[in-house]
């Protein structure tokens, strides 16, 4: 285990001998004090590392990440693993907006709310709330699972496509062309695996699942008044 | 037997043929037209400017003799890698998506052999444009489509999109019949819907969150990169001065001209301002800055010829970048394919429907048999050729005003044929002293 101080330590030095340790696939053991809301903490890590972030931080943490394993155990900024291409981050406070923005994969946990539009335009990701998220959370949401123990705010899962979200608790509005569906064997199948990576104390059973309707998957002009 | 004189028929300039066809169709389907291309209205452009040449105040350069440079290096801000072009023109960013893969081969291979770079755009990087450009610029789009750390990292330049000149504020939407699953797969989204690509980023908003993207972005990459940052031509000098205050090596400034690959009529023709209008105040806030020349401004918006590219520099710009020029040059619109284009109710030149992907030509379309009339290599050729022209046309002119590299260049070396163009580029109307706004009149 490796300790870096970021009070002394300059960000670009910070992240260049994180890159460099994951890229040499070692599952290296770092821990980062200090962060004091630093923004671009461990992005573009690429390989098998293990962060961890003792504090909060500010925009854009674990951005990009491949492989690694990233916990912050305060609170993250807006974008926290945003387009994300494995690997996990776990955000043990809470998140502001756009969390997994675009994530292509990997697992993003936040034990606790999160801001607006968690997951817009996820690509593959899988996020992972254990408290509530904001308005237009899942906004053009492409690939992937957003699952929400607590509630969802306004116009989730606006313009749609084929993410599939689970909500435990209330959903204020569904946004445009979003419905709730039907929750197959195989849906409660995958949650319990996400809840049981994400160590969520939750059953699969208390979920409601909400998907793309697909009616403005091609443009017809009379469903120019759903949007 | 009536022997009134009869009344000639009179068209209405209000309501002419062209007008009531559109009436006609939007009536006929509620849909309005989309299309690809920049602005067809006639606006203000560089036609509407002249160079003075030398005279007894100057003397010019011998045009086969005396040396003209033409090289331009972008990125010298903040990247530690630059990048260095043999000629200060550009290829513009354009999707696989809404081009086929020869064509971004073809692009790559015209920009390398010309010494220049060429840009991904819209849908991800393909292995055909990586592996034929020696220098590529990588767009980083609000859709983020195909987007990963390991194509950014082989990127030679990375561009921030945050408008462009066809369609200021608005997104883009690559229509079905092109979703192929090639392209769907890169897209991450099923095979023959229509892919709406978002008018702003998903994870930033405002000057501020743009400097701190930037950083992410270097910090990705190792502050390697030149960070381009890419707006439409709507408020230069707003929108150039706070991309140089979020941290750019580069502003790109696209006018209305500018090409798309698909999107409204109406907004193409009523959204932004000509290309023209928007370099002085571009270079105006640059100048404010201090950062003239060490923050590069790349214009683009309907660059044809060697003399738009003269002008462009010589009102401030380091470079220019060329798109629906670029395509012509690989047969685009082409008369050979005119029966072709007759067939779909248009004729060569006027051919826009390139998000239909039915392209006589083979390059803004998906379908396999089309592609495979373009030969990217022949391709290639064509636009290297047709951008040595380019260089060839620019430095006469600079010669011809006395100057030893294309940089040189100035405005004191231009006048203007009508007051708009005169106001627009803030040299003189030709045969005066004068520009409308000029201070002092």
């Amino acid at each position: 285990m490796s300790t870096i101080d970021m009070a002394q330590t300059p960000l670009r030095q910070v992240n260049e001998t994180l890159q460099a340790q994951a890229l040499a696939g070692a599952n290296a053991e770092y821990t980062l004090d200090n962060p004091r809301g630093a923004h671009a903490v461990a992005v573009g890590l690429n390989g098998p590392l293990s962060v961890r972030v003792n504090g909060s931080t500010g925009y854009y943490c674990g951005g990009m990440n491949k492989e690694a394993t990233i916990t912050v155990t305060g609170s993250a900024g807006p974008g926290v693993a945003e387009n994300m291409m494995s690997g996990t981050v776990v955000i043990e406070g809470d998140a502001s907006q756009y969390a997994g923005a675009t994530g292509h994969g990997g697992l993003l946990v936040i034990k606790g709310n999160a801001s607006s539009r968690c997951g817009i335009s996820m690509k593959g990701i899988d996020i992972v709330v254990h408290g509530n998220i904001g308005h237009m959370s899942a906004f053009m949401a492409q690939k992937g699972n957003l699952v929400v123990l607590g509630d969802a705010g306004d116009a989730l899962g606006d313009s749609l496509y084929e993410a599939r979200l689970f909500v435990r608790g209330s959903v204020k509005s569904l946004g445009a062309d979003c419905i709730e569906k039907e929750m197959r064997p195989e849906h409660l199948t995958l949650l319990a695996d996400l809840l049981a990576k994400a160590g969520a104390d939750a059953k699969p059973e208390e979920f409601r699942r909400y998907g793309s309707a697909r009616k403005l998957y091609n443009f017809n002009i009379d469903h120019a008044g759903e949007y | 037997m009536d022997k009134t004189p009869p009344t000639m028929p009179r068209q209405s300039w209000t309501f002419s043929n062209e007008v009531n066809a559109e009436i006609r169709r939007a009536a006929a389907t509620g849909i309005y037209d989309i299309r690809g291309g920049g602005a067809k209205r006639r606006v203000p452009h560089f036609d509407d400017l002249l160079f003075l040449g030398a005279s007894v105040s100057r003397y010019p350069l011998e045009g086969y003799r005396e040396t003209c440079g033409t090289k331009v290096t972008l990125g010298t801000r903040f990247a530690k890698k630059p990048i260095e072009l043999d000629i200060p023109i550009t290829i513009a960013g354009m999707s696989f998506g809404s081009l086929s893969g020869p064509a971004k081969e073809a692009l790559g291979r015209g920009a390398t052999l010309a010494g220049t770079s060429t840009t991904t755009g819209d849908g991800g990087m393909t292995e055909e444009e990586r592996g034929h450009s020696e220098k590529l610029v990588y767009q980083y789009l609000p859709s983020r489509y195909g987007m990963n750390p390991d194509d950014l990292r082989r990127a030679d330049a990375i561009e921030v999109v945050v408008g462009q000149g066809a369609k200021p504020g608005g997104g883009g939407m690559l229509l079905g019949q092109k979703i192929t699953e090639r392209v769907a797969g890169m897209r991450d989204l099923p095979v023959g819907i229509d892919q709406r690509s978002a008018c702003r980023h998903p994870d930033w908003t405002g000057p501020d969150d743009l400097e701190i993207k930037i950083l992410e972005l270097r910090e990705i990459t190792g502050w390697e990169k030149p960070i381009y940052v890419k707006v439409g031509g709507s408020r230069p000098y707003y929108d150039t001065a706070l991309a140089v205050k979020a941290g750019a090596d580069v502003v790109v400034l696209d006018g209305m001209q500018g090409g798309t690959a698909a999107t409204q009529d109406v907004f193409i023709e009523h959204v932004g301002q000509p290309t023209l209008a928007c370099i002085r105040p571009a270079v105006q806030a640059l100048q404010d800055l201090g950062m003239h020349r060490e923050v590069q401004l790349i214009v683009s918006g309907g660059i044809r010829t060697g003399a738009d590219v003269a002008k462009a520099l010589a009102l401030g710009a380091d470079a220019v970048s060329i798109g629906t020029a670029a395509l012509i040059a690989l047969g685009d619109n082409d008369p050979k394919y005119e029966a072709e284009y007759n067939a779909m109710n248009t004729t060569a030149g006027a051919y826009d429907d390139w998000h239909e992907g039915r392209d006589p030509a083979g390059i803004t379309t998906q379908d396999p048999d089309l592609m495979a009339r373009l030969d990217p290599v022949e391709g290639g050729r064509r636009l290297r050729n047709y951008l040595s022209v380019l260089t060839l046309e620019c430095q006469t002119l600079a010669r011809a005003c006395g100057h030893n590299h294309v940089h040189n260049l100035e405005p004191e070396d231009l006048c203007a044929l009508t007051m708009e163009a005169a106001a627009m580029a803030q040299v003189p109307l030709a045969g005066t002293n004068w520009y409308p706004g000029k201070p002092g009149f």
